[in-house]
């Protein structure tokens, strides 16, 4: 037998998830040098993951990494195989007797939750729900969220958050021409929101927002932000936090606020308060959300690790309508080994270990559901080479049998007269959606349901 | 807006950066890298991981490196791409000290 990686005897993987950490595995899988076939696997008839159905509608620059993608996949030793559930349409097992390795790159899929009482009263929704729903995400297509109510509360500070309150706070105009999903855009049209509160738990000093968003946030047309000048004063701690070097993304939104405070107020449809140092400690209603109380914080510890520490000072805000953003989690996998409590499988340098510890041979992991939802779209280049790099590096202790590929998987993805979803398949669903956007001034108008998808490709023949 | 790379690069190159761009907009000569800033999507991943702070986003640029802006897209589209970490220039790491990194 030749050696594996070889025209003779290609090494044959496949990829599980087609978002950012799955198109940079597979390109790292393409530029190793060895002979390869890359199989990829998603759920859904579309390709992209967070990048299609993440990435907020306007911020069309952040989602051009999908030519890249497309690229990746227009190489002849990859494949693509959407709307094919891994672990119930094919399992785990099926696929490590039908490939060498299976490097999984399935993300970070469900919403921590706030645990506090009256977290699932109607009108209490997550990120993932609204951000799903606004983009398109077939999981999330038939949400509906109360924007007939005024005040809308945001929980958390992190980019998520930021990109939920801008949608709130965009008007249509500033929407309509963007790939927003047409059903998210048509409920937008009707919106009462007219304050919305982005809130977080520690202070304005350990705010996790990148410089760009938060500035965004005072480049709206019909929506001002509004800072309570107070929560500027810092104490000494957070003080020294900026003036580390690790500090400069911080003290740069330091100077944002104090920009928002300064600036004369605008005769607005829509405000976005900005809140500090604030939990949430019950969601409050009969029969739906009709406030939050927060209790206040205060910041304890030394400088680089402040933590918040309830005051007992209880305040309450009237609201209909709040989303959680407080954190993501990966979703376990039948036949794997899961960390419930970091919501990610345990891995050792992209290797997936077994619940003693030790290495599982041939399952590999990248991005979110190996390191947790940090990071954007680029941090998962450099984690996927380094999964890539563990898996080359593994070749010689590899079951290094010729393996089938998805040959071997025909009759389970034939079962069910499920339509796999090949690339050229994809690009034809793709075309159509571009097409449909012209008339609407759209980059694309996304089609939001897997049977809309599948209604424009040919049966498939045996 | 766009982001630059600037003179921290010179005598440097740790290449850093090119490993977390999500678009390969990254070019280099033998002294340092510039961006392409018809590639740079602007996603500003490249910033923070630069050992040497020598990247910026174009809104947070200081004046006097302005002229950065200018030289990074005159450069960076004749050279050669670089989308994979290279070994820094000899005496990176004395350097990177010099300048209190």
């Amino acid at each position: 037998m030749s050696v594996l990686g070889s025209e003779e005897h290609p090494l044959k993987v496949a990829v599980v998830g087609s978002g950012p950490s799955g198109f940079y595995a597979a390109e790292a899988l393409v530029r190793s040098g060895h002979t390869v076939r890359i199989d990829m696997f998603e759920r859904l008839p579309a390709p992209f993951g967070l990048v299609r159905h993440g990435v907020a509608p306007d911020h069309p620059k952040l989602k051009e990494p999908i030519r890249v993608y497309d690229g990746i996949a227009r190489n002849p030793q990859f494949r693509f195989f959407g709307n094919v559930t891994v672990g119930r349409d094919v399992t785990v097992d099926a696929l490590r007797a039908a490939y060498h390795a299976v490097v999984f790159c399935s993300g970070a899929e469900t919403d921590r939750r706030l645990g506090i009482p009256g977290e699932d009263l109607p009108g209490s929704h997550t990120a993932t729900e609204f951000v799903g729903w606004y983009n398109g995400h077939p999981d999330y297509r038939d949400r509906s969220f109360d924007l007939g109510q005024e005040v809308a509360v945001i929980i958390g500070q992190g980019n998520v958050a930021i990109d939920v309150c801008r949608i709130l706070a965009k008007t249509v105009d500033e929407l309509k021409h963007t790939d927003i999903a047409e059903h998210a855009l048509d409920a937008l049209a009707e919106s009462r929101i007219r304050e919305i509160h982005l809130v977080g738990r520690r202070g304005p000093a350990q705010a996790k927002f990148t410089n760009k968003e938060f500035r965004e946030l005072g480049e709206l047309a019909d929506c001002d932000p509004v800072v309570d000048p107070a929560d500027l004063t810092l104490g000494p701690e957070s003080l020294a936090e900026l003036n580390e070097r690790s500090g400069t993304v911080a003290k740069r939104n330091m100077e944002i606020l104090q920009g928002f405070v300064a600036r004369p107020s605008r005769a607005c449809g829509r405000r976005v308060f900005l809140r500090f140092l604030l939990s949430p400690v019950e969601l409050k209603g009969g029969g739906r959300l009709e406030s939050v109380v927060f209790e206040r914080n205060r910041l304890e510890g030394p400088a680089g690790q402040q933590a918040a520490r309830g005051t007992g000072e209880r305040l309450e805000l009237p609201c209909g309508l709040l989303f959680r953003s407080i954190g993501y989690k990966g979703i376990a996998m039948p036949g794997l080994p899961f960390d419930a409590k970091q919501g990610v499988f345990p891995t050792r340098d992209g290797r997936i270990l077994d619940d003693g510890g030790a290495v599982i041979p041939g399952l590999y992991a990248s991005g979110w559901i190996k390191r947790g939802p940090t990071g954007i779209i680029g941090t998962n280049r450099a984690d996927s080479v380094a999964t890539v790099n563990a898996l080359l590096a593994d070749l010689p202790q590899l079951d290094t049998g010729p393996k089938p590929g998805a040959d071997a998987l025909s009759g389970l993805l034939a079962a069910g007269n499920r339509r796999v979803v090949s690339y050229a398949d994809w690009l034809v669903i793709d075309q159509a959606e571009v097409d449909r956007g012209v008339a609407k001034g759209k980059p694309r108008a996304k089609f939001t349901r897997v049977e809309e998808m599948l209604g424009l490709l040919p049966v498939t023949t045996p | 807006m766009t982001t630059v790379v600037t003179a921290n690069c010179q005598k440097c190159r740790f290449t850093d950066c090119v490993t977390v761009c999500p678009v390969a907009c990254f070019h280099g000569d033998d002294e340092m890298l510039y961006i392409d800033n018809n590639v740079c999507i602007d996603c500003g991943a490249c910033v923070p991981v630069c050992p040497v702070h020598a990247i910026f986003e174009e809104a947070d640029l200081p004046e006097d490196m302005q002229m950065w802006v200018a030289i990074n897209a005159e450069r960076a589209p004749g050279l050669p791409s670089v989308t994979e970490k290279e070994d820094p220039l000899p005496g990176a790491e004395a350097r990177k000290a010099e300048l209190g990194y």
